[in-house]
């Protein structure tokens, strides 16, 4: 199953890929443009060609996402999801409350978290020990934030604001404070 | 066409003499048109402007390696909001304002419709910039630029009044960039006295695609009396217009809530949905960033290119259609900076933040193809300043513009919204390296124009420049993204050093950007003296309209 380092991984491999192969061809470009050269046209065809590719790229993205990463799915029908396990979440004052239980999370469940703001726009991040980043969500006033998360690897997950709340929510920080376990 | 390139002549006068009179005389700022005087205004006051962004950026980017005692986690967010809107109001806008109110003239042959509007644009932009980063310095209203209700009104953390003096800045400089769209929309349709009565109609509806439109279904096709850098300048222009009316909208709305708290009252700030407040400012705001400047930018490419190599543009009539795309595509491309908020309808994040933002890697990618084409069959060229920089414009958006296609995917955006990937890759290299080298093109190519030809000081002070922009803007923008992708924040303060070695290797890539920008000002005061500079704001002796002096 993939997860969010997988795919931030594959995203580092193409994108560094892409830079120096763009990088290259300007480097190349404006070296060829400075001298003289058997041709100077450019045909509509390569014109048109290039299009095609843009157009392709730029839609099949999404598609490819759409079915190769699991929480595109799992986010775009949650309405229609019963989860096995729910964690209602509070934010006020630049302080999460939360749920008086421990979070403890059963490995390959689908968990929603349901994060309720009661004054201003904040973010809702799950990092690992190393820092990275598990998911995230914006946390709007008035409105419901719920997202479903399956998670697949035995950890404890710091909660952070991943949203500017004023300068005193930089220190919106939980750390342990979801625990996942009976991954094998 | 005239480069600029710099003499390398060995017998030059003393680094003094040489700052206060110019290089070879320097510039002759009575010799100046209003015209003239009116634009160099913009650009220099755009470039001071840059210069208080480049600090800031440093300040933040050492904030990030190690805590300034002296600056206070107030003050570095105060710094955090002040500093993308003196880059862009400040510092863009002036620079790109300045440069057009001299193309429009200069490309449609006819005097601009008033140069006291442009001056009044001039000094609302530079006043209102000045106003809300001083209000912002003393006061530390730190609502940032994304403004996420109810935050701007949240006076439990910012001073009313400070934030009010901050508001009306940007209110000013919504003021004097609505006079410049006049003065665009006016330009491009007056017919100046003593003139054969012009087709105002006409030519406003070539400007803004409404003829190539129409020439779909013709089977007479009608020639297009607007040239197409001046096309882009109105289509951009009708954002520049659509955003300030929506910063103004809701700078007046969160002045009320200021104002009646400094009168004793406090209104409730549920009263405004978070989430519809969100959407329209992003509409908004998205209009800068996904329109105009892509709009802009385009049609100076276009416009360099031509320079250049004084040649028609390739597939001109294609650009053209694609410059009227790109403008439909940033009022509804809005939603991708929306990917994460879950109330949001998914409809709107699929088809807003996904797909209509999936053409602007089409719309871009013509321009870019348009501008290496049209350079490539005018074959040899000179590497000129103005091409170099054009070159490491066109490869700075051809970096940001994937990038930020990427993050506008709903699977990718889950774990990169507000990261540093954002502002890394995307954001930072498409401002510095993307919209700045192409500035700075245009400035390299105006520059014999709006100078009447004062020779460039140093071309190794150039050259400095141009490596210290390309490399440290990649540079920056590709540390800052790989923090990005091992999970660091933006707009948050990291106190452990979990990101240190990123932000050490980030912020000598900004000190080579900051350095590159030093030596592109001195070059620039060494080329026209500090008399010359200071002479660009008298009256200009000159009594013309003309745009460069007759004689």
């Amino acid at each position: 199953m993939i997860n969010s380092h997988d795919v931030l991984w594959g995203q580092t491999l193409l994108y560094t890929a892409y830079v120096v192969v763009m990088i290259s061809v300007i480097i190349w470009f404006a070296y060829s443009i400075t001298k003289e050269g058997k041709t100077s046209k450019v045909s509509k065809t390569f014109f048109w060609s290039f299009v095609a590719v843009l157009v392709v790229v730029g839609f099949s993205l999404h598609l490819v996402t759409y079915n190769t990463i699991p929480w595109v799915k799992q986010d775009l029908h949650r309405g229609d999801t019963v989860a096995d396990q729910q964690f209602d979440i509070v934010v006020e004052n630049h302080e999460f409350i939360l749920p008086a239980e421990d979070m403890v999370v059963q490995c390959n469940e689908l968990i929603l978290f349901d994060v309720t703001s009661n004054d201003l726009t904040y973010g809702f991040g799950l990092f690992r020990d190393n820092n990275s980043m598990v998911m995230q969500m914006q946390v709007v006033p008035g409105h419901r934030n719920d997202i479903l998360w399956k998670f697949e690897e035995n950890e404890s997950l710091t909660i952070r604001s991943t949203e500017y709340s004023g300068p005193e929510g930089f220190q919106m920080i939980i750390p342990d404070a979801v625990n996942v376990v009976g991954c094998s | 066409m005239t480069t600029n390139t710099a003499p390398t002549s060995s017998s030059k006068p003393g680094f003094f003499t040489t700052l206060i009179d110019g290089n070879e005389g320097g510039l002759k700022a009575n010799g100046l048109t209003p015209a003239q005087k009116l634009s160099l205004r913009f650009v220099v006051v755009g470039l001071i402007y840059f210069g208080f962004a480049a600090i800031e950026g440093m300040l933040m980017r050492i904030y990030q390696i190690e805590i300034i005692s002296f600056i206070g986690v107030e003050q570095y967010f105060g710094i955090l909001t002040a500093h993308p809107l003196v880059g862009i109001f400040g510092s863009s806008y002036m620079i790109v304002f300045g440069a057009f109110l001299f193309v429009i003239p200069f490309m449609m042959k006819k005097p601009l419709w008033s140069l006291k509007v442009g001056q009044a644009s001039f000094l609302l932009i530079a006043i209102g910039t000045f106003t809300f980063w001083f209000s912002g310095f003393i006061s530390h209203y730190a609502a940032l630029y994304t403004l996420y209700w109810p935050l701007p009104a949240d006076f439990d953390q910012f001073s009313a009044l400070g934030g009010s003096f901050f508001i009306g800045g940007i209110a000013l400089v919504m003021v004097g960039s609505l006079l410049f769209v006049l003065n665009v929309f006016k330009s491009i349709a007056y017919t100046p006295e003593g003139w054969e009565q012009q087709p105002a109609g006409a030519l406003l509806s070539s400007a803004l695609g409404f003829t190539g439109l129409a020439n779909l279904f013709r089977k007479e096709k009608k020639e297009h009396l607007v040239p197409l850098p001046v096309a882009a300048i109105a289509r951009g222009s009708v954002d520049v217009a659509l955003n300030a009316i929506i910063i103004t909208f809701s700078g007046v709305l969160i002045l009320v809530y200021m104002i009646w708290h400094l009168a004793g009252v406090n209104l409730a700030d549920t009263a405004i949905d978070a989430l519809l407040y969100k959407n329209w400012y992003w509409w908004g705001l998205d209009l800068v960033a996904d329109g105009l400047v892509l709009v802009f930018v385009a049609g100076t490419w276009y416009l360099l290119a031509t320079l250049i190599t004084g040649k028609k543009l390739f597939m001109q009539n294609i650009a053209r259609a694609a410059l009227a795309v790109e403008l439909i595509v940033s009022w509804t491309v809005w939603s991708h900076h929306l990917l994460s908020d879950q109330s949001q309808p998914a409809i709107l994040k699929i088809l807003s933040g996904e797909l209509v933002t999936a053409f602007e890697l089409i719309t871009q990618g013509i321009a870019i193809f348009v501008t290496l084409a049209t350079l490539w069959m005018a074959r040899p060229l000179k590497m000129t300043n103005e091409l170099k920089f054009l070159l490491g414009g066109l490869l700075g958006f051809g970096l940001a513009v994937p990038a930020g296609i990427m993050q506008a995917d709903m699977g990718l955006n889950r774990i990169l919204h507000n990261t540093q990937w954002i502002i890394g890759p995307h954001v930072h290299v498409a401002i510095i390296v993307g919209l700045g080298m192409t500035l700075y093109a245009a400035i390299y190519a105006l520059w014999p124009l709006l100078t009447n030809g004062v020779k460039l000081y140093s071309q190794w002070m150039a050259n400095v420049h141009f490596w210290g922009t390309l490399v440290g803007g990649i540079g920056m923008g590709a540390f800052m993204g790989m923090a990005g992708l091992q999970g660091m924040l933006r707009r948050t303060i990291y106190f452990e050093g979990e990101f240190t070695p990123y932000m050490w290797l980030a912020g000598i890539s900004g000190a080579l950007i900051l350095i590159g920008f030093v030596f592109f000002m001195l070059n620039i005061i060494m080329s026209v003296g500090l008399k010359g500079l200071l002479g660009i704001f008298t009256k200009s002796k000159l009594d013309t309209k003309d745009l460069v002096p007759t004689d």
